[in-house]
């Protein structure tokens, strides 16, 4: 029996022929990350057991994103933990205020992740890097701390779920649209425990930050990973990041599928994930009218130079609507000083809105723009649980960054092909 | 291995922001935790609930955020186990990894009621709901998970040389 691109990759980090789906296998990792909420956790763990040294300081990562720069007391003492364990083991990619971005936008814009590479994180958004033919997938503090002792994890690994792509995608929509509307097809399980692998002719289509948007959130059906196939898409954009040897993977031909879904781009339709789960989605044109108090364009998901383009090419020349707060996010600094001379900062200046140093803070209710009861806001973030971004009774309305943007100037959800 | 407990029982897809909400993740303390534990869902649980108490869930049981501080909170909460039908991976495996048990077992997460006494022998994967003198199978653990487990976590099963698959 074939294999998958992440069954081959599981193999060939645990040092076997194959694998096959729920077989618990001991990976070499290739990078292991936290962040300043994850990594302090690992730290007491790490400590705990009596651990002296990190498995390879150039395979480790640390990013101070979430409540960066410092929201609070306890925020800065976490940082700090993070910041002192990072000096005293050598850790090489340490990224503090200044030089960090959101984790799975810096990644990736670092070349620290490449095809065929196996990346565990201390986040549930690592599974992105799929985006660039990894296997890479999120997990827990204790995981870290295991996977920076010995630079191993366990897996079980997984089954798999077949995506295949055709056509393109229509103006004004994104992957944020692709993968809300797999969420909404297949459920906030749909995917548990499998890998969700994206191929077919309608790849060529997608550029870098649809993918690692799409990958970004398999997290969101459940999955285990999310992976693409690697085409010239993918290589262009690794061969300016990325100088060491890594190996393209190809699923086999006979390579068993627990279903195969056939997405035609085309097709697909701006969408919106109504509160409290992902999967409760709606087309842009069965939205109704919902009134919004604040909007965010940013994160992991949406927070890339194509997100910031898209944001200012629909509020350029516009104001957005009285209390509707508006908040942009850059997902790196990179990305905060191509917007800036790109001329995206005057466009969201002049528009009204506010915009900020990286930080995950709102998506996750941290901080820089919780809501209080009974508001809404329209964001380009993840989820949308009950009270994942401020009060219990408020109410978070994910979609892409063109109705966002839309949403904001209209004050309401929007079609951005309506402004 | 065994727990016995009563009862709190929750619906499908609890997430890891109700169970423990973000703004109480600048502290990795497990006791500051477990204060806050489903805080969001269900206030008074913190207050109602007793050590060895039992939380049942639905379908995907913990999804969303990889935090840890998840189980820490229901772990250091003093809950003995949890039992769904089925949890998002993140969750469990970082509630292996903690040593926090839990059980998969549809049929148990359909017929038992909140406040039903309930107890969990962890090697045979039996429950019993002896308010209403029913029994449940849930699928016991593969060895290796069992081996992690049984050494309260896998970092004291790295320590013991078993945290290799």
């Amino acid at each position: 029996m074939g294999m998958t691109m992440t069954q081959k990759i599981l193999a060939a980090h645990a040092g076997l022929d194959s694998v096959r789906a729920g077989q618990l296998v001991s990976a070499r990792a290739d990078m292991v990350l936290g962040n300043d909420i994850t990594t302090p956790v690992a730290v007491n763990e790490f400590n705990k057991a009596g651990f002296t040294s990190v498995f390879d300081t150039r395979k480790v990562t640390i990013v101070l994103d979430h409540f960066i720069p410092n929201k609070d007391i306890k925020a800065a003492e976490q940082a700090k933990t993070c910041r002192q364990f990072a000096r005293k083991y050598g850790v090489e990619h340490f990224y503090d205020v200044g030089e960090m971005g959101i984790e799975h936008a810096l990644l990736p814009e670092k070349g620290l992740v490449a095809p065929g590479e196996l990346c565990i994180g201390a986040d549930s958004h690592t599974c992105t890097y799929g985006a660039l033919g990894a296997f890479s997938t999120g997990v827990g503090s204790t995981d870290m701390a295991a996977g920076l002792a010995t630079g191993t994890a366990w897996f079980k690994v997984p089954a798999a779920l077949r995506f295949e792509l055709r056509g393109s995608l229509a103006p004004n929509v994104s992957g944020k649209d692709v993968i809300l509307h797999i969420i909404g097809m297949i459920g906030v399980d749909g995917a548990l425990y499998k890998s969700m692998e994206f191929g077919g002719e309608g790849l060529k289509s997608l550029t870098i930050d649809d993918r690692l948007c799409i990958a970004n959130m398999a997290i969101e059906a459940g999955g285990k990973n999310g992976i693409f196939e690697v085409d010239e898409t993918t290589l262009a954009y690794v061969g300016e990041r990325v100088s060491r040897p890594y190996t393209v993977y190809t699923p086999d031909p006979d390579a068993e599928y627990e279903k195969v879904y056939e997405i035609d781009l085309s097709q697909i339709k701006s969408t919106v994930a109504f509160p409290h789960l992902p999967e409760n989605t709606r087309t842009i044109d069965q939205v109704g009218d919902v009134a919004i108090d604040q909007v965010v364009i940013g994160s992991c998901t949406n927070g890339r130079l194509s997100d910031m383009a898209a944001a200012a090419r629909i509020l350029k020349g516009h104001h957005v609507a009285r209390d509707c707060r508006t908040i942009i996010i850059p997902a790196t600094m990179q990305i905060y000083r191509d917007c800036m001379k790109l001329g995206y900062t005057d466009i969201f200046l002049d528009a009204g809105c506010v915009v900020s140093t990286p930080t995950c803070g709102p998506c996750l209710g941290g901080y820089m723009g919780i809501l209080a009861e009974g508001e809404r806001c329209v964001s380009t973030t993840n989820r949308n649980f009950v009270g994942r971004m401020g009060h219990p009774k408020s109410e978070v309305y994910l979609a892409s960054p063109e109705v966002a943007a839309a949403s904001a100037i209209a004050g309401k959800i929007a079609d951005p092909n309506r402004i | 291995m065994n727990a016995k407990g009563t009862v709190f029982k929750y619906g499908d897809n609890i997430d890891t922001d109700v169970i423990i909400p973000a703004r109480y993740l600048n502290t990795p303390d497990h006791k500051e935790l477990a204060a806050h534990c489903m805080e969001d869902i269900d206030a008074s649980f913190i207050k109602t609930m007793k050590p060895g108490d039992i939380i049942v869930g639905g379908f995907n049981f913990g999804c969303g955020s990889s935090r840890e501080h998840a189980p820490i909170a229901i772990k250091a909460s003093g809950v003995s186990c949890v039992i769904a039908k089925t949890f998002a991976r993140i969750f469990y495996r970082n509630s292996i990894n903690i040593g926090l048990a839990i059980l998969e077992c549809p049929e148990a997460s359909d017929r038992i009621r909140a406040g039903d006494e309930v107890a969990v022998d962890f090697d045979t994967g039996l429950i019993e709901n002896l308010t209403r003198g029913e029994r449940y199978q849930a699928e016991p653990f593969p060895p290796f998970i069992k081996e992690i487990i049984n050494h309260n976590g896998l970092m004291n099963a790295l320590a013991a040389g078993k945290g290799k698959a």
